[in-house]
C-alpha cells in the first residue's frame, strides 16, 4: 500500500527521467521525450534483471540442472558443454552485450525447460491473461469508483462509515484466499459459475476477474474518495452549488472531473500489478496464461523465461504510465505542457 | 478474530479515535451524529487490533501454550472433523488439528515477515540516507535505480529473487524484503531532504559538527518517524506477500505449517472441508487488518487508512 501511495505521489510531479524543465516546447517534443524515457526505463530494467539473474553468485547452468533442489546427474564435462552452448562461459560483459543485442532484435532467448523461444511462450500466454487483467481492471474501476462515489455522496453517516471501512478490508484480504472462498461459496454452495478447470468462457472469467480486481478496486476507492472529498471542499463546487446545480450534478460533473485525476495516475501504476496478481489468480483457478508460466518458470528456475516475464511487466508498467501521462494533460489543463504547477518539482 | 474482519456499525474496526479525526477535516462525519459516541470511546478498533497483535505474538513465541495438539502428527480416527469444541478449527485430511497448525505456523510466517520488513527498512533506509544526504549525482543515480525497480510489481520482483535463491522460508523473506527496498529508500530520502534543510542542522554544521555527527545525531533521529510508520504499514503487506509466495509453493517444505501453504493444502478438500482454506485465510486477514490499524495509530500525521 505504501508503495502505491508513494508511487502516486511521485507520478503526480513531472516525469522522472531527465530534466523536466517547464515549458520546453511543443507536444511532439513532450511525447518524444516521454517515449525516450520509457525506452530508458526498459533498458535499465533489462540490465537490472540481467544483473540479478545472471551475475549474482548463482550459476545458471547448475541452477538449471539442480531444478529446485534435486541432485544433478550431469557430469562436469556435460555441464561445461551446456555452459558453452548457452554462452555462460563468456565473460559477463560479453554475455550482457550479446544478450542485449539479441533482445533488441526481439529475441529474449529460449526457455531452459521447454526449449521454446521466450517471446513465443509469452505471446502464446498473453491473450488469456490480457483478457483476465482487462476484465479485472474494468471491474475494479466500476467497483472502486462506485464505492468512492457512494461513500462521498451518501448523507447517511452510518453508510458512509461502512463504505469507508471497505477499502482497508479489501486490501487486507489475500488474493489467493478470496479466490478460493469465492469458488467455495459461488461454485460449490450455490452451484453457479463452475470456474475451475482452465476454461476461458465468459462465465469462467467472472470469478477470476472479480478476485483479481478486489485489491485494485480497494485502492481506487481509497484514492478516488480522497480526491472527491478534496474537490468537494474547494470553492468551485460551492460556487456550482450556489448557482443552482443539483447535488448529484456537482458531485458527478464538477467534483469528479477534478477528483478523478489522482485515480487516473493510480490506474497507470497498478496496471502492472495486475500481472503479478495474475500469478496467484491463475494458479487458484487453474487458468492458462502469463501467471501460470511465471509460477512454473520460477519453480523450474528457468532464468530466461523469468527475465522475459519481468520485462513484460516493465513494458506494461511503462506503457500504462505513458498512456496516463499523455491523457492527463487532455483532462487537466493545469498539467498541460508549459503550464506545470510550480510546486511540482519539490521532492 | 472476527472483530477486525467484520466491520459492524456498532464497533467498526476502522473507527478512528477522537484524536484521529481532529486533523483530517472533510473525512469525518459531522460531530453531532450518533457516531460521536463511538468515537468518544477511545480506540474500540485499536484495542481489538492490539489484542489480535498480542495474541499473534504469543502464538509465534510460545506456540505450545496456545495449542492443545501436535501440529505435525495426525489422529487417523479424526480425519476432516469440522470445527468444534475439541478441534477449534477442525482437522485436515491426516487428522492434524488445524488450530495447532495455524498457531505453530505463526512463528514461521511472522518470522519471515519481520525479516522481510527489517531487511527492506535497513537496506532501503541506508540507500535513502545516502541518497538524500549526498545529493547531486549520487542522489540522481540512486533514485533512477529506485524508479526502475518500482516499474516491476513487487510480487514478480520477489519471484525473480526466489528463482536465484531457491525455495524456503528465509529465501521468501529475503525476496519480499528486496521488493520493499525501493519504497523505504524513497521515504527515507524524502525525510532526510526535509530534515537536512532544518535550521538545527544548519546550526550544527555552522557550529563545526562533522557530517557524520550531523547525520547520526540530528538527521537520523529526526527522519525516523515516517520510516517507522511505513515499516508498520509494510508489515501487513509483508504478511500478504509471504503467505502468497508460500501459497504458490515457494516457502518451507510441505509438513511445515506456513499460513499460505495451509491454504494451499486445503484446496484439495474445498468441497468437503471448507474450514481448511477459510480459517487460515481469516487469520491472515485479521493479522493484516490489525497491523494496518496499529500503524495508523502510530502515524504522527494520521494519514488515511491503509
Amino acid at each position: 500500500m505504501g508503495r502505491h501511495a508513494h508511487a502516486v505521489a511521485r507520478r503526480t510531479r513531472p516525469a522522472g527521467f531527465g530534466t523536466a524543465g517547464p515549458g520546453t516546447g511543443t507536444v511532439t517534443r513532450y511525447v518524444l521525450r516521454r517515449l525516450f524515457q520509457a525506452l530508458l526505463v526498459l533498458w535499465a530494467a533489462y540490465t537490472a534483471t540481467f544483473a540479478l539473474l545472471y551475475l549474482l553468485p548463482s550459476d545458471p547452468v547448475s541452477l538449471m540442472l539442480r531444478g529446485g533442489g534435486e541432485e544433478s546427474f550431469a557430469t562436469p564435462e556435460q555441464e561445461a558443454e551446456l555452459r558453452e552452448r548457452w554462452g555462460f562461459d563468456q565473460p559477463p560483459a560479453i554475455q550482457y552485450l550479446t544478450m542485449l543485442g539479441l533482445a533488441l532484435t526481439g529475441d529474449l532467448g529460449t526457455s531452459l525447460t521447454t526449449g521454446q523461444p521466450v517471446v513465443a511462450a509469452l505471446a502464446e500466454a498473453l491473450p488469456p491473461t490480457a483478457q483476465l487483467a482487462g476484465a479485472a481492471l474494468v471491474t475494479a474501476v466500476l467497483l472502486g469508483g462506485g464505492v468512492a462515489v457512494a461513500a462521498t455522496y451518501t448523507r447517511s453517516p452510518l453508510l458512509a462509515r461502512f463504505l469507508t471501512a471497505l477499502p482497508p478490508v479489501g486490501v487486507a484480504m489475500p488474493t489467493f484466499w478470496v479466490g478460493l472462498v469465492l469458488v467455495q461459496v459461488v461454485s460449490f454452495q450455490w452451484g453457479l459459475l463452475t470456474a475451475l478447470g482452465g476454461e476461458t468462457s465468459a462465465a469462467g472469467l467472472v470469478l477470476p476477474a472479480l478476485t483479481l480486481s478486489l485489491p485494485v478496486a480497494a485502492l481506487i476507492a481509497q484514492v478516488l474518495s480522497d480526491g472527491l472529498r478534496a474537490e468537494l471542499a474547494r470553492p468551485h463546487t460551492t460556487t456550482a452549488r450556489a448557482k443552482g446545480a443539483s447535488r448529484a450534478r456537482v458531485h458527478l460533473a464538477h467534483a469528479l472531473s477534478g477528483g478523478v485525476l489522482p485515480t487516473l495516475t493510480l490506474v497507470g501504476v497498478v496496471t502492472g500489478e495486475l500481472l503479478a496478481g495474475a500469478v496467484v489468480v491463475e494458479t487458484v483457478f487453474s487458468r492458462p496464461g502469463i501467471g501460470r508460466i511465471t509460477a512454473t518458470a520460477v519453480e523450474a528456475q528457468d532464468l530466461p523465461l523469468v527475465q522475459g516475464v519481468v520485462l513484460l511487466a516493465a513494458v506494461v508498467f511503462v506503457l500504462a504510465n505513458l498512456l496516463v501521462d499523455l491523457l492527463l494533460p487532455l483532462l487537466d489543463p493545469r498539467v498541460r505542457i508549459g503550464a506545470r504547477r510550480p510546486g511540482g518539482a519539490a521532492a | 478474530m472476527t472483530i477486525p474482519s467484520t466491520p459492524s456499525p456498532s464497533a467498526p474496526s476502522d473507527a478512528p479515535d477522537a484524536p484521529d479525526t481532529a486533523d483530517t477535516p472533510g473525512t469525518a462525519v459531522a460531530p453531532d451524529t450518533p457516531l460521536a459516541a463511538v468515537r468518544a470511546r477511545p480506540g474500540a478498533g485499536l484495542s481489538a487490533a492490539l489484542g489480535v497483535f498480542v495474541l499473534l505474538a504469543g502464538w509465534a513465541l510460545w506456540p505450545s501454550l496456545f495449542s492443545a495438539h501436535d501440529p505435525l502428527t495426525g489422529d487417523t480416527a479424526q480425519v476432516l472433523v469440522p470445527p468444534g469444541t475439541e478441534h477449534w478449527f477442525g482437522t485436515d485430511h491426516l487428522g492434524r488439528d488445524l488450530h495447532s497448525r495455524v498457531v505453530h505456523g505463526a512463528s514461521l510466517t511472522l518470522r519471515a515477515t519481520f525479516l522481510a520488513v527489517g531487511l527492506g527498512a535497513l537496506a532501503g533506509g541506508a540507500l535513502g540516507l545516502v541518497s538524500g544526504f549526498a545529493g547531486g549525482r549520487t542522489d540522481g543515480f540512486l533514485m533512477r535505480c529506485v524508479d526502475v525497480v518500482q516499474a516491476v510489481p513487487g510480487l514478480l520482483l520477489s519471484m525473480a529473487v526466489i528463482t536465484v535463491l531457491g525455495f524456503g522460508t528465509v529465501n521468501v523473506a529475503v525476496a519480499v524484503g528486496v521488493s520493499f527496498v525501493a519504497a523505504f529508500a524513497r521515504v527515507t530520502r524524502a525525510e532526510v531532504l526535509r530534515v537536512s534543510t532544518a535550521t538545527y542542522v544548519e546550526a550544527a554544521r555552522a557550529g563545526g559538527v562533522r557530517w557524520g555527527g550531523v547525520l547520526v545525531r540530528h538527521v537520523l533521529p529526526n527522519s525516523a518517524g515516517p520510516v517507522l510508520s511505513l515499516a508498520a504499514v509494510q508489515f501487513g503487506q509483508a504478511v500478504l506477500a509471504v503467505s502468497a509466495l508460500s501459497f504458490l509453493g515457494f516457502g518451507a517444505a510441505p509438513p511445515a505449517p506456513e499460513w499460505g501453504s495451509l491454504v494451499a493444502e486445503g484446496r484439495d478438500y474445498m468441497v468437503t472441508a471448507w474450514w481448511l482454506t477459510t480459517l487460515p485465510g481469516l487469520v491472515v486477514v485479521a493479522t493484516v487488518l490489525s497491523t494496518h490499524r496499529i500503524s495508523r495509530a502510530f502515524d504522527p500525521e494520521t494519514r488515511r487508512p491503509v
